[in-house]
């Protein structure tokens, strides 16, 4: 059936009911009420969400989003691709903190197979997936007090996360995609420069989350704005299904990192900070409080850092030494065996596996069933954005119009993770 | 309490529910039940309410298209999955209820968890199953004027988009403004 019909049959058959904002009678109220439109292309929305409010004055009656303008199909990509080429379309989901999104995609199908990493693979995940979750979270808070007009502390968290992503480029060789992990271990080892990064790292940070709560706690204009601003509670965090640091800035405990270790997290001692509030300013103190317990972690993770391999052993999981895949024709073919169409690795027809792992937003998990050829039968992702956005109508009636700012970047709503 | 293995999780819910179950199964630690979407909301609410249990929490609906590969369990076209988790205490299931082709609708779980509300909207815009009690069963992604399910494993990876709505100029042709008839001129990529 072509989609380019009449544009008039089109409209009634497929929206029998367009939503009406404003019924005739409430428009005759002289412009009292009044249809916003926000977004697409909003700096506040970071990306491209839509949100239609419907206001009186500055005051915000009903909201209704609007999402989908980044959706670009990475679960029916998925469905084409081998189960090591769909890394790379993960990168692309949550694109502050692409490492998360590797290591959980690898780790779901580590599972499916039945495999498991050596200690230090699984000690460098745990390490740069940290690291990330800084890059993330700062940029998170930077960009709340942007949204609030403290220009200044967004440009400081910036230069943080470029130092970030310094060590991310010195790992593997880009800054933002960084497709790090391969089915059964990493692609590449760290370099050796890599400690002495990462140790400059953990000593500058805590003076910098310093310097950004002195700027921020305490100022009068950013906490005014914040407080009891989009206020969630428990009960109705859980009841949506709400993840990561959002549910627990609403007193929810909630960490896949404690409730369902991976990757040897039940070796770290760390702490889930929680508060009580819900509102907006206990999400930016919540991610604060996140980064000082993900610079222990990754303090850890240094030291039981120890040279050994980085990929399974198992030559049917593996995948080669691309050097080597130039100089001997036993890589070669290895390489053929893993890469070239119907090879690859081929989990047992009709296994299916949900793993969820803890990205910097929430509960990442990815459910894959497969049918026993080279591509996953099915893929799917469970952001934590949508879940995390879900709610976000249920928490706008009764506030202004700049507070659907505050609470917006408050969420922290990734479009790339939100719409695949 | 505690959390439950998946063996103690299944028995539960067959004690309760006699002869309900219509299969089980399950991969590496993980398994799950399939279930008549007539009892769906019953054993939903079982799960969610029992204090051993206590599936507090919806942590993800979607749906497999078995188009393609049937699985005996399964004999239905689509599988709407339901992964549950326990806050309290920590432990995971998942759920399975099999649809029919000719008819897709499956009962909502927008009064048991409030996270079927964007779940069921993206299932829905993307295998077309419909959720009866989902008050907001909108398209979610793709545009509300667009007709397809672009997760059915019938539906192509590449298709008509909308670049071919507009006449293709090569070079060398002149071009024809009156010329609307754009779809013999545009190459159709299909799979």
């Amino acid at each position: 059936m072509s989609r380019l019909k009449d544009p008039e049959i089109r409209q009634l058959e497929q929206n029998p009911e367009p939503r009406v904002f404003l019924t005739e009678e409430e428009d005759e109220l002289g412009g009292k009420r009044m249809v916003l439109n926000m977004g697409p292309q909003h700096p506040a929305t970071h990306g491209t969400l839509r949100v239609v409010l419907v206001t009186e004055g500055e005051r915000v009656v009903e909201a209704d989003c609007e999402i989908g303008y980044l959706h670009t199909g990475f679960e029916k990509l998925g469905e084409y691709m081998t189960y090591t080429q769909f890394i790379t379309v993960t990168d692309r989901m949550n694109y502050l903190s692409a490492i998360n999104n590797n290591v959980g995609y690898a780790l779901a199908c580590e599972e499916l197979l039945g495999i498991e990493v050596p200690e230090r693979a699984q000690v460098l995940r745990v390490l740069l997936c940290e690291i990330s979750r800084i890059a993330d979270h700062i940029l998170c808070c930077g960009l709340q007090a942007m949204d609030l007009g403290a220009f200044s502390a967004m440009l400081w968290c910036f230069e943080e996360r470029e130092k970030i992503y310094d060590i991310m480029e010195l790992v593997c060789g880009a800054r933002l995609t960084t497709s790090y992990t391969r089915i059964g271990g990493l692609f590449r080892d760290v370099p050796e420069e890599f400690d002495g990064k990462v140790n400059q790292l953990l000593k500058g940070m805590p003076g910098v989350l310093d310097e950004l709560e002195t700027m921020l706690i305490g100022n009068r204009i950013f906490e005014d704005r914040l407080h009891g601003i989009g206020v969630i509670k428990k009960e109705e965090a859980l009841n949506w299904g709400m993840s990561g640091p959002i549910a627990r800035a609403s007193g929810l405990a909630y960490d896949v990192r404690k409730s369902r270790p991976y990757s040897g997290y039940e070796n770290y001692d760390f702490d889930v900070p929680t508060q009580t509030a819900g509102d907006s300013w206990a999400r930016f103190v919540q991610r604060m409080a996140e980064m000082r317990e993900s610079l222990k972690i990754i303090q850890q993770a240094l030291a039981k850092l120890k040279p050994g391999p980085i990929n399974v052993e198992n030559k049917k999981m593996n995948l080669p030494e691309k050097a080597d895949v130039y100089q001997n024709i036993e890589s070669l073919i290895h390489h053929f065996k893993q890469i070239m169409l119907g090879h690859g690795v081929q989990p047992v027809r009709g296994t299916e596996i949900y793993t969820p792992t803890e990205a910097p937003n929430g509960e990442l998990g990815f459910y894959i069933v497969s049918d026993g050829e080279m591509n996953p039968y099915r893929v799917r992702v469970r952001p934590p954005s949508i879940y995390n956005y879900a709610m976000f109508t249920q928490l706008t009636p009764g506030c202004m119009i700049s507070d659907i700012v505050a609470i917006l970047s408050s969420l922290n709503v990734i479009a790339g993770e939100l719409d695949r | 309490m505690s959390a439950l293995s998946q063996e103690a999780i299944i028995e539960a819910v067959k004690s309760q529910f006699e002869g309900k179950i219509i299969a089980e199964g399950g991969h590496n630690g993980q398994s799950y039940i399939v279930i008549d979407r007539d009892d769906l909301i019953e054993i939903s609410k079982y799960l969610k309410e029992t204090p051993e249990l206590k599936f507090d929490m919806l942590s993800d609906v979607t749906a497999v298209d078995h188009l393609l590969m049937e699985v005996d369990e399964i004999p239905e076209r689509y599988a709407v999955v339901y992964q549950l988790t326990s806050f309290e205490l920590g432990h995971r299931f998942r759920v399975k209820v099999p649809v029919p082709e000719e008819d897709t609708v499956v009962p909502s779980l927008y009064e048991v968890w409030r996270a079927a509300s964007w779940g069921e909207r993206e299932t829905h815009d993307m295998y077309g199953i419909e959720f009866d009690g989902n008050p907001d069963l909108r398209r979610l992604l793709m545009p509300s004027d667009y007709d397809g399910f672009p997760l059915r494993k019938d539906y192509p990876l590449r298709g008509r988009g909308e670049r071919d709505d507009f006449q293709q100029i090569r070079r060398g042709e002149d071009f024809d403004a009156e010329d609307q008839s754009t779809e013999e001129q545009s190459p159709h990529l299909t799979t």
